[in-house]
Parts: C-alpha cells; sequence; structure tokens
C-alpha cells in the first residue's frame, strides 16, 4: 500500500495544491484514507497530519474509516422525500441489515446520506460506487441489494434502460435523464460546434468580444448575477504570470440540475465558450470544477477535452491565432456544497478544505494560485458562445429590456412534467406552474433553500422587491449594488431551481425543517454566525412545532436571522433564509402552531418532566403528586 | 512611509496609512473596533464577525478589509452593537463557558466582550453541545467546550518547518479544532506557552501550572476590553 500511495503522490509531484486529487485517487485505489495514509501524506507534502485531516475530514465523499464493496449514498433531497424516500431508505436498511451511517459486518455494504445530488427530477436517487440509481422504489432496492449479494456486476443492475440523449454514450452510460421540456437558444441542437473558434474569433480582437458580451447585458447564471462582461474586463486588466478561466459545475444548490443536462448535452458548447473566455480574457490555465455527484461524466467529458485538443481548439495558437495558448483540466470535488461559491471553490481547488475567502481582494484580482481567475457557471458560459456567434442585439430580443436572453429552469416537486426549461427572461410564475402542470399549488421554492419560499400572492407579480432582499446568493459587493439598482432582473432570481410544493404538504415539518438540516450540514463552519445560528433556530423552530412556541418566538426568529446576515459568504448569509421567507409568505402556519394568548411557554408539566429525568438516568423514582 | 489616506468612523475623520486594515488604522487612532480572531501579525481570517462593520450600507469585516480613501465607516451604533452582542452571546451557548472554574477567567477575550456589551443572559437557548477534552498531549490541555474556532492557534503555532500543530477537523456545526497528535508528543514548554497565550479563551491550557495570578487581578479584571486602545 506505502508503495501505491507513493507513486499516487509522484504522480502529482508531491504538490500539495493537488491534495484534492491525490485523495481522489486514493479512494478510488482503497475506498478510504487511514491513519498510516495520512502520515505518508503529510511527511510527502510537509505539513502535519492534522492539516491532511483537515481537508480529509471536510468532504461528504472523503473518509477516514474503511468502506464497504457497496457504497450508498442515498440523496436527501425534500422532493426525494416528497416520493418516499422513507420507504426506499427502509428498504435498504432492511435488505442491508444495518441503519444509515454504517457498514455491513462483512464490509459489503455501506449507506449514507447525502445532499441533493442533481437528480431531483428523478428521485429518489442513490449514488452507488459513482453509478446513479434514479426513480429507486422499496421493490427495486430489494431487487438491487438481491443481486449484488449473488454476486451480480453492479452495472448489470441498473434496472431501467440508460437515460436519453448522451446519457447513453459508451462513456457515460447512465440511468439519468434529460427530461428536456422546454429548449430555446441554448437547448438546440441546431448549430455548428466549435464554429466560434474555429471561424469567428480570429475577426475579433479580445476587446471587441468583452464588448459583445458587455452589450449583450449577460449576467452570471450561477445565481449571483454579475455582468459577465464586466467580470472578463476586470479579468483581463489585472496584471498576472497567468490568467484562469473557471467554468463552476459544482450545482450543489438543492433543486438545480440544468448545468447536469448542460454538460450531458451540450458539452462543446460549454467548452467553446471557456476558450472564448480565455481569449478574451487572456488566460491560459482552464479549469472545470465538477461536482463528484457527476464523477459518471467524468470520462465523456474528458474524451470531449482530447477531441478539441486533437482539433487545435485546445492548445497551443488555437485555431492558429498567434500566442494563443489554452487547456482545460477537470478537478473534481469530493461532496461540499460550499464548494459551489467561487471563492471556496479555488480553495478547494488548491487542495484544502472549501473555506470561502473573505472579500476583497476578489476572485478577479487574486484567485487560483492568486492569478486573476474568472468564475463562470456552465450556463454562462455557454451562452456566451452564442452571442459570439449571433450579436448582442440578437441576444437581446430574448427576454427583457433588463434582462436579456434565456434562463434554464429545474424544475421539481409537485408537477406533472418536472425537468428541465429554457424559458425568457420576464416569464412569470403562472406560466410556469402551467408549462410543467402543477396543480394545487401551496408554495415554490425559488432558487434553492438559498433563495425564497413563496405562496401564490406572488405567483403573478414576483418582481417584487422583497424577493431581491432575500435573495442574495453570493454574498458579492457589486452584485448587491447592482440588484439595488436594477430590479427587474428579479423577474426570476436565480440559478433556476424551482420546486413546487402542493397543498398536502407540510410546508414547515417538511420542507422548511429539510432545508435548515441541508445548512447546518453544508456550513463550512468557519463563521461563528454560520456555524450556530442555524442549528439554534432549527431548534426554536422545533420548539414552535412541538406546541411549545409562543408569539414572541416567531418574532426571535425574525431578529435572530439579522445576526447571521453578517457572515462571510452567501451561504451563512441566505441560512436562515428558509425560515425567515416562510415567515414572511407564510407566517399564518406559523400562528396556527404557538399558543396565541401566552407570553411564554406554560406546558410545563412537572410530572412528565420529571418522568423523563428518570427515564434519561435511568432512575426509577415514584412521583408523588399528593 | 506609504501614501496616507482618510476615512471616516461615525463621523470622525481619521488618517491612515495604506495597506492597514480599517481594524488596525482605528485602533492607532483611539478607535475601539471588537475583535476576537484577528491577531496582529498574521493574515486575517474573519471568522468570528466580533468587528462587523457597515460600509454604504453593507456589512463588511473591519479586520479584513483594508482601509481606503474616503471611506465611510459605521461601527459604535445601536444596531451594529447589539449584533455584536448576539454574535458573544451566540459562543457562549455554543460551548461552556463557566467562567468561575476556568484559568482563562480574567484573561479571556471572550469574556472580558461579554462585560463589556453587558451581556446578561443570552438571547438564543443553550445548546448543550457534547464535546471532549483532549488532555493526551504531555504540555497542554486542549478543551473543545471552550473553544470558539477563532483559528488563531491555527495560524499561529507552527515548527520550525511551518507545519501546524492545530487544525479543523469536519464542517459546519460539528467544526472542530484539534491538536496534531504527533506533534503535540514532542511540544516544547515555549510553544505550548505562545499556544495558551494566543487563544483568547481557554481552550488551550498549559498543564501543571494553574492559578498563578490570582483571579481578580488579571489584565480584564483591571480594565475592560478595548480600553488600551480608546482616548
Ligand atoms: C453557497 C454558494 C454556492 C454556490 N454554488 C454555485 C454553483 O453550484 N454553481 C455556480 O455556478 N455558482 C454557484 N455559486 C455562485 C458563485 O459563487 C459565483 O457567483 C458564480 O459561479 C459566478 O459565475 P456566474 O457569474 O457565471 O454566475 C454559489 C454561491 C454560494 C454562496
Ligand atoms: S457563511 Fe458559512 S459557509 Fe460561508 S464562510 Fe461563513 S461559515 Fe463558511
Ligand atoms: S483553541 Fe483557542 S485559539 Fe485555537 S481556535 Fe480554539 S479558541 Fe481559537
Ligand atoms: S476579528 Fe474580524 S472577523 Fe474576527
Ligand atoms: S473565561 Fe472565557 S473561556 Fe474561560
Amino acid at each position: 500500500m506505502k508503495e501505491k500511495i507513493n507513486q499516487i503522490i509522484n504522480k502529482y509531484n508531491s504538490d500539495r495544491s493537488r491534495l484534492m486529487d491525490i485523495l481522489l485517487d486514493i479512494h478510488d485505489d482503497k475506498g478510504y484514507v487511514d491513519k498510516n495514509d495520512i502520515n505518508q501524506l503529510a511527511k510527502s507534502l510537509g505539513i502535519s497530519a492534522a492539516e491532511v485531516k483537515e481537508t480529509v475530514s471536510f468532504y461528504h465523499f472523503f473518509s477516514e474509516k474503511p468502506r464497504a464493496k457497496y457504497n450508498i449514498y442515498l440523496n436527501n433531497s425534500i422532493t426525494a422525500c416528497m416520493r418516499d424516500r422513507q420507504g426506499v431508505k427502509e428498504a435498504f436498511e432492511k435488505a442491508c441489515g444495518i441503519t444509515f451511517g454504517h457498514v455491513t459486518q462483512d464490509s459489503m455494504f455501506g449507506l449514507y446520506n447525502t445532499s441533493c445530488i442533481g437528480m431531483n427530477d428523478q428521485g429518489p436517487a442513490a449514488i452507488i460506487n459513482d453509478i446513479v440509481f434514479t426513480n429507486l422504489t422499496p421493490y427495486r432496492v430489494v431487487k438491487l441489494i438481491e443481486g449484488l449479494k449473488e454476486g451480480k456486476e453492479l452495472r448489470s443492475l441498473i434496472y431501467e434502460s440508460y437515460g436519453d440523449g448522451n446519457n447513453a454514450d459508451p462513456d457515460m452510460q447512465a440511468m439519468v435523464n434529460n427530461n428536456i421540456r422546454k429548449g430555446s437558444i441554448l437547448l438546440n441542437k441546431n448549430y455548428k460546434k466549435f464554429d466560434v473558434v474555429k471561424n469567428e474569433l480570429s475577426k475579433h480582437s479580445p476587446e471587441d468580444v468583452i464588448q459583445m458580451v458587455e452589450e449583450s447585458d449577460l449576467r452570471g447564471r450561477g445565481g449571483a448575477g454579475f455582468p459577465t462582461g464586466m467580470k472578463w474586463r476586470f479579468g483581463r486588466r489585472v496584471e498576472g504570470d497567468h490568467r484562469v478561466i473557471i467554468c463552476n459545475a459544482d450545482e450543489g444548490e438543492p433543486g438545480t440540475f440544468k448545468d447536469r443536462v448542460m454538460l450531458t448535452e451540450y458539452p462543446d458548447l460549454v467548452f467553446e465558450g471557456m476558450v472564448i473566455a480565455a481569449y478574451a480574457t487572456g488566460a491560459d490555465i482552464g479549469l472545470v470544477y465538477l461536482r463528484y455527484e457527476y464523477k459518471y461524466m467524468l470520462k465523456y467529458l474528458n474524451r470531449i477535452l482530447g477531441e478539441m485538443r486533437e482539433k487545435n481548439f485546445l492548445g497551443k495558437n488555437i485555431s492558429g491565432i498567434k500566442e494563443f495558448d489554452f487547456d482545460i483540466r477537470i478537478q473534481l470535488g469530493a461532496g461540499a456544497y460550499v464548494c459551489g461559491e467561487e471563492s471556496a471553490l479555488i480553495e478547494s481547488l488548491e487542495g484544502k478544505r472549501g473555506e470561502p475567502r473573505d472579500k476583497p481582494p476578489f476572485p478577479v484580482e487574486k484567485g487560483y494560485l492568486n492569478y486573476p481567475t474568472i468564475v463562470n457557471n456552465v450556463e454562462t458560459l455557454a451562452s456566451a458562445v452564442r452571442i459570439i456567434k449571433n450579436g448582442a442585439a440578437w441576444y437581446s430580443q430574448y427576454g427583457t429590456k433588463d434582462s436579456t436572453g434565456t434562463k434554464l429552469l429545474s424544475i421539481s416537486g409537485d408537477c406533472k412534467f418536472p425537468g428541465i426549461y429554457e424559458v425568457d427572461w420576464g416569464t412569470s410564475i403562472r406560466e410556469v406552474i402551467e408549462m410543467c402542470g402543477a396543480e394545487k399549488v401551496q408554495a415554490i421554492q425559488v432558487g434553492g433553500p438559498s433563495g425564497m419560499l413563496i405562496g401564490p400572492r406572488d405567483f403573478d407579480n414576483l418582481s417584487s422587491s422583497d424577493l431581491m432582499k432575500w435573495y442574495k446568493p453570493s454574498g458579492m459587493m457589486v452584485a448587491e449594488k447592482f440588484f439595488d439598482r436594477k430590479l427587474s432582473y428579479s423577474d426570476l432570481p436565480t440559478g433556476g431551481s424551482m420546486i413546487i410544493f402542493n397543498t398536502e404538504r407540510d410546508l414547515l415539518r417538511d420542507v422548511v425543517m429539510n432545508f435548515m438540516e441541508f445548512f447546518i450540514e453544508e456550513s463550512c463552519g468557519s463563521c461563528s454566525t454560520c456555524r450556530n445560528l442555524p442549528y439554534i433556530m432549527k431548534m426554536k423552530l422545533e420548539k414552535i412545532l412541538n406546541g411549545h412556541g409562543v408569539r414572541k418566538d416567531i418574532d426571535d426568529l425574525l431578529t435572530w436571522g439579522k445576526t447571521i446576515k453578517v457572515s462571510r459568504c452567501g451561504l451563512g448569509q441566505t441560512a436562515a433564509n428558509p425560515i425567515l421567507s416562510s415567515i414572511l409568505n407564510f407566517r399564518h402556519i406559523y400562528e396556527q402552531h404557538v399558543q396565541a394568548m401566552a407570553d411564554y411557554d406554560n406546558t410545563f408539566d412537572i410530572v412528565k418532566s420529571v418522568e423523563a429525568a428518570n427515564k434519561y438516568v435511568g432512575r426509577n423514582t415514584e412521583f408523588h403528586s399528593n | 512611509m506609504n501614501k496616507t489616506i482618510k476615512l471616516k468612523i461615525d463621523g470622525k475623520v481619521i488618517p491612515a496609512e495604506e495597506g492597514q486594515t480599517i481594524v488596525q488604522a482605528a485602533h492607532a487612532n483611539g478607535i475601539y473596533i471588537p475583535t476576537l480572531c484577528n491577531f496582529e501579525g498574521v493574515k486575517p481570517k474573519g471568522c468570528c464577525r466580533m468587528c462587523t462593520i457597515k460600509i454604504n450600507n453593507r456589512y463588511m469585516t473591519a479586520c479584513t478589509t483594508p482601509a481606503a480613501d474616503g471611506m465611510e465607516i459605521e461601527n459604535n451604533t445601536l444596531e451594529i452593537n447589539d449584533i455584536r452582542k448576539s454574535i458573544i452571546e451566540l459562543l457562549f451557548v455554543s460551548g461552556n463557558h463557566f467562567c468561575p472554574s476556568c484559568e482563562k477567567s480574567g484573561n479571556c477575550e471572550l469574556q472580558a466582550l461579554a462585560y463589556r456589551y453587558e451581556m446578561m443572559v443570552p438571547r438564543f437557548p443553550y445548546t448543550f453541545p457534547q464535546k471532549g477534552v483532549d488532555a493526551k498531549s504531555p504540555k497542554i490541555i486542549k478543551d473543545q467546550n471552550r473553544c470558539i474556532s477563532c483559528k488563531r492557534c491555527i495560524k499561529t503555532i507552527e515548527d520550525e518547518q511551518g507545519r501546524k500543530y492545530f487544525a479543523f477537523k469536519d464542517r459546519g456545526y460539528t467544526l472542530e479544532v484539534v491538536l496534531d497528535e504527533e506533534m503535540a508528543k514532542t511540544m516544547t514548554d515555549e510553544i505550548a506557552q505562545l499556544a495558551m497565550d494566543n487563544c483568547p479563551v481557554g481552550s488551550i491550557l498549559k498543564k501543571e501550572i494553574g492559578y498563578k495570578e490570582p483571579i481578580g487581578t488579571r489584565k480584564y479584571d483591571k480594565k475592560p476590553i478595548g480600553s488600551e486602545f480608546e482616548v
């Protein structure tokens, strides 16, 4: 084993900044890193074992304990819960004979919970040894585990055929479906691959390219909505020995899965967008940060990159443009929502725990290895290709005056047609509801847990300033200013996640609790506020749901929500939003749970409490009530 | 000499040198901005959020933000002070800070801040987390119940090769700051003392010595925290 680990370390030149890859390779090889491995790594990399563990213990898919032959990560996103995740979970537990969080004695099966894996439209879904199993039912679970016990090969147990489109590609063979319900200018196969790199780029100066993107008014599709052209201009202006383009494919916001579909069907468009961004900004290093959950695409995506190199769309003097050198490497994540935040993503790329950086400096000034770095979402980069091909004026025909172009929506939850919809900006929520065939809608979560829970009175008019008040995705200074100025961009403020809840759903007990647990689990823990407050606010919500709350508890939650806004990054700043936005829009539900006339909880029952205390300490005293 | 710039804190104009953080500029000019995780001499990392200020109606951390010419800063306001107080309370309820039995009492910055911000009963419920005490090291006790994860030990305690004695473990609500097992074995008395001194609270204590200086005569027993900066 020692030798093997040495090989892996040498493969990455004992480079501490490649610790993620080193750990990923070790996990590929033996499933976990033990104490000896960690000590060996520490020695070779010249850091303490505690520092190695700092990275290892941060990521969900790394383990210091032996894992099983089959490691089953069952996604616990809210839509999975709405489709009998409980039944599926129990089926796994029964079939394997263990509860979640454990490994069977024979080391055959390990059961783990995991946050949304980007399959909200086909849940409950699980990742088993990097293979995705969608649409799980208790029956399917039983068959699956039976098959594995009989020694059948995991892939042979895929119970549906491979998914549509490229999901069936020999290098992917995934049981995942695209569920593309509506295309427009991005989801559109009617284009010549790499046409812009091959035929257009040489006609424009980098300045021209930036100007076109600026004129198109393209804004970041990752959530924060920062003007893309401006970001590129900043990046070009900052001096550096190297410049870096990063494609953010971390897609961790629960309920979002559009980047998965883009990368499945249009990887060429996304990579071409990176090449264009590199040309415009003078970057030579390209990185794709791909969430671990999408590892099943890795081979396929690397093949596309290989093809691009062969055709000189990557490499040196790209497409004959002198001194235009640029290449792309895909970096896998290892399970951490916060790594979608651009500076946390960069920390992770440098082999560290994904702890967001203080801003300023922003990544465009000091990013990956301190080089000027431009981070863009998958969809943003793909949109840029269309803009350079067809012009800014053409692009701005779509959408509204101040929110140009189209937006990919990931729609899931209570509706007939969950999936991906490419809509023009300005589309109303009511249209969305009709489009996806939702009925008896009680509420919609717009923008994922960090966004906002809205009710029917908002359906017609989403451009309310309220929405933007709550929705502060990446906590970028400039983005905030920007939002205040152009509130109409808030027609659909979103990385694209829309989760629909019908009138049967228990919004507080099921939805809000699920989202709060998500933030408690996914916070990086660095800020005192974000580390502790979501937990405390969830405690308070539990108190209310258990009938112990009074009116003041609701108001407390609202005022506490203020303190968490001083957290460093967008995760913390929005971590109270599930509670805050549900109080804002569904206060009546909270009111139903609290003791309306009481000033303080007067349900204290001394007999019950003594019983509970007795049980806790294992004492058996009689209570003499009179 | 660096270029001198001017900024305004609560209406008062103060000079600053380019490259200074807002905390440095404020403290050099007799204005106190409370800090916990900040440690002079090492790169700041805004962990505790105590130094939160407002610039252009946005919350920023004064320990990480460079002073800039013409900046207008809100510091000592009702709103900001209440946020700071709530952060102190938050740190109290999410650990176990039983000051009367703590060796750091009187030298503890958290305790001192609680006095300064007149914390009485925290607004938050106690969470009573179950955390351990690591006493394996021959030199120090690392009490997780008092650790506020400020990172000061992580940033400042290294050996000659730059290897860190302390590091984060896990994330989110279960985040902890732990001591490297191997390095703990060879820790010197000097390093142990430095670690204890650099820790703002009583999470790192040197073994086999205690209460040398009686409680009541210690640093913050005599003067409130921040008074060293204020004019
Ligand atoms: C907690 C958190 C998670 C994020 N996750 C993502 C993500 O998965 N994908 C993404 O593109 N942006 C994500 N962002 C936003 C990024 O920080 C950044 O703004 C974005 O990648 C910039 O690209 P754009 O301008 O093209 O949108 C996240 C932000 C926060 C605060
Ligand atoms: S807000 Fe939360 S996730 Fe973001 S840096 Fe702070 S602790 Fe980490
Ligand atoms: S041990 Fe002390 S210095 Fe280290 S992180 Fe905890 S509170 Fe800060
Ligand atoms: S002192 Fe600035 S965040 Fe802690
Ligand atoms: S008195 Fe503050 S931690 Fe002990």
